[in-house]
């Protein structure tokens, strides 16, 4: 009987592999997260944008957990991941390790560049060196690095530009082979070219991966995403296809954020 | 007219910063003049590496004093550290900020304890307790090394748990969100990226253990004898000066003065070894 329920579950949830139910999440006294309904599909890449503070970081750290460390913390309503609540009866060290993060502002770990990838597999427990290998060159040229970095992986991952970081640290979130990478701000630091080399890492990686990208520039949602949804003070205000969001908004709001009318 | 203002703000600051260094450098000076001249007298090597402390018969050996003392901090070390670290880990990443914000400077009072206190307190509980428990006369290395590490113990907590608390949330959250668990994410990111801190940490301790000297005096037993166990008592080169000072005069004052800078020389050698180790990796 459980067997068949939970194939049943999965099949209900092939096309909506994240499903988001009357999320409200406060911080302390503060409402940031009003009543979010939001479902997410795989294989595509869903852009979120909004004006600061509107909380796109606040719902995309929801979907890993990493709120959680914050005390303060208080949260109703359900996220479901493949049809399971994950914030009941799931490990957060598992739900993480299937749910990788790339922050707005890269941060290596204090390691070389070949540890920084294996960080993540060490810790999940693989320690054969020819498949570590594998998985740092396999994650690098996916990331769009490795060319860039194949003849100094020994060295301190501090000593790489900018871009060069960021695209490190996705590698980093790659080499867990997730099956969800959250963004946040991935390119507010770098410049077009690095910006263009993160995006065309994304396209690829959408085969394989389930994407969703936070990004305070409504041009790159435009470029990348395939759905766009558009969050503001803490409501998500609607949510589309990119087309129908920047052509035909069904929000005044939406209208007036994207067309850079907001004040 | 800013200008001149800030450049008197300068100068005088710059004076005054000399005369610090100067008056530092005179005593190093003045303890290398008094000393040195009795060293070359009976020779360095047979000074540092003879064992025969008989100053009124002329004979100024003090190597089982440099063996007590790297016996007493080696044991300060190896209870002060561990215990020391736990505690500055345990207190920055495992209790509620409010809390820590009381803890932290109970701890530091403790530094402010004078140490004759803590000698007197070793004296009273810690000696007969060795005596009858484990033997001996209690006055020891052990009692010696027990009282010190409690001693370096604030020292060490507190400056660690500055570096542990410099270590930016970036770090913890890059490496939580690729699925460690807190503790992992503790030794291998956190405790990575303090490790500067830490070692200064450790150095500070060390330097005070190897200072200290009035509580040495009160529970170590200051015997002058190659140490053969823990349970042994020993002098350390700091108690040797303060027990014989008193009453030193010609070549046994300039002996003490000798083992001071015997004491500076290997406080050097120690500096250097940890500066080494911290800028290694
Ligand atoms: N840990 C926290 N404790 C208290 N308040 C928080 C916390 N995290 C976020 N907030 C508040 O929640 C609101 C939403 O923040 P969030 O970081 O999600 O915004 P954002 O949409 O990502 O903004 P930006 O575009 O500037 O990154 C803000 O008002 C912020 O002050
Ligand atoms: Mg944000």
């Amino acid at each position: 009987m459980e067997v068949v329920a939970e194939l049943a579950l999965q099949n209900n949830s092939m096309n909506n592999k994240i499903s988001v139910k009357n999320l409200n999440v406060f911080f302390g006294d503060k409402h940031v997260l009003k009543n979010i309904n939001l479902d997410i599909t795989p294989n595509k890449i869903l852009a979120v944008i909004g004006p600061a503070g509107s909380g796109k970081t606040t719902f995309l750290r929801c979907l890993n957990r990493l709120n959680d460390l914050d005390p303060e913390m208080k949260f109703t309503g359900e996220i479901l991941f493949d049809g399971k609540n994950i914030y009941q009866g799931i490990n957060p060290v598992e739900l993480r390790r299937r749910v990788g993060m790339i922050f707005a502002l890269p941060i290596p770990l204090p390691m070389s560049i070949f540890e920084n990838i294996v960080y993540g597999p060490k810790l999940a427990g693989i320690t054969n060196k020819k498949e570590l290998n594998g998985i740092v060159e396999k994650s690098l040229k996916d990331a769009f690095l490795w060319d860039e970095v194949k003849d100094r992986l020994n060295d301190p991952a501090m000593k790489l530009s900018g871009g060069q970081q960021q695209r490190l640290c996705i590698a980093r979130a790659l080499a867990l082979k997730p099956d969800i990478i959250l963004m946040d701000e991935p390119c507010s630091g770098l410049d077009p070219i690095s910006t263009a080399k993160i995006e065309e890492a994304m396209r690829q990686l959408k085969k394989e991966y389930m994407i969703i990208i936070v990004t305070n520039n409504t041009k790159q949602a435009a470029r990348v995403g395939d759905y766009t949804a558009f969050f503001l003070m803490g409501e998500l205000i609607e949510s589309n296809e990119t087309g129908k969001i920047f052509t035909s908004p069904n929000d005044k709001r939406t209208e007036d954020y994207i067309s850079g009318r907001f004040g | 007219m800013k200008n001149t203002k800030e450049v008197v703000i300068e100068k005088s600051l710059f004076l005054i910063a000399l005369s610090a260094i100067f008056m530092l450098f005179l005593i190093a000076i003045f303890i290398f003049k008094e000393g040195t001249p009795l060293i070359f007298k009976v020779g360095f090597k047979n000074f540092v590496t003879s064992s025969k402390w008989f100053p009124l018969e002329g004979q100024f050996g003090i190597f089982s004093m440099i063996l007590g003392t790297l016996w007493i901090t080696a044991g300060a070390l190896i209870i002060g550290v561990p215990l020391g670290l736990s505690c500055a880990i345990f207190l920055s990443e495992f209790v509620p900020r409010r809390i820590m914000a009381i803890l932290k400077p109970t701890i530091e009072l403790l530094a402010g304890i004078p140490s004759v206190v803590y000698g007197f307190i070793g004296m009273v509980v810690l000696v007969p307790l060795i005596r009858e428990n484990l033997g001996g006369p209690g006055l020891s290395i052990l009692a010696g090394s027990i009282i010190l590490g409690i001693m370096i113990l604030p020292t060490i907590i507190s400056i660690s748990i500055d570096a542990i608390q410099a270590v930016p949330r970036s770090y913890r959250e890059g490496s939580l969100a690729m699925g460690a668990t807190k503790w992992q994410t503790i030794h291998m990111v956190v405790l990575k990226a303090a490790r500067s801190g830490i070692v200064a940490s450790i150095i500070l301790g060390m330097g005070r253990a190897i200072g200290e000297t009035m509580a040495v005096i009160m529970v170590a037993g200051n015997a002058v004898k190659i140490p053969r166990s823990i349970l042994d008592p020993a002098r350390t080169l700091t108690t040797n000066i303060a027990l014989e000072m008193g009453f030193a005069a010609g070549d046994h004052r300039q002996a003490l003065f000798a083992t001071g800078v015997v004491l500076f020389i290997i406080i050097m050698i120690l500096n250097i070894i940890a500066n080494y180790a911290v800028r290694k990796r």
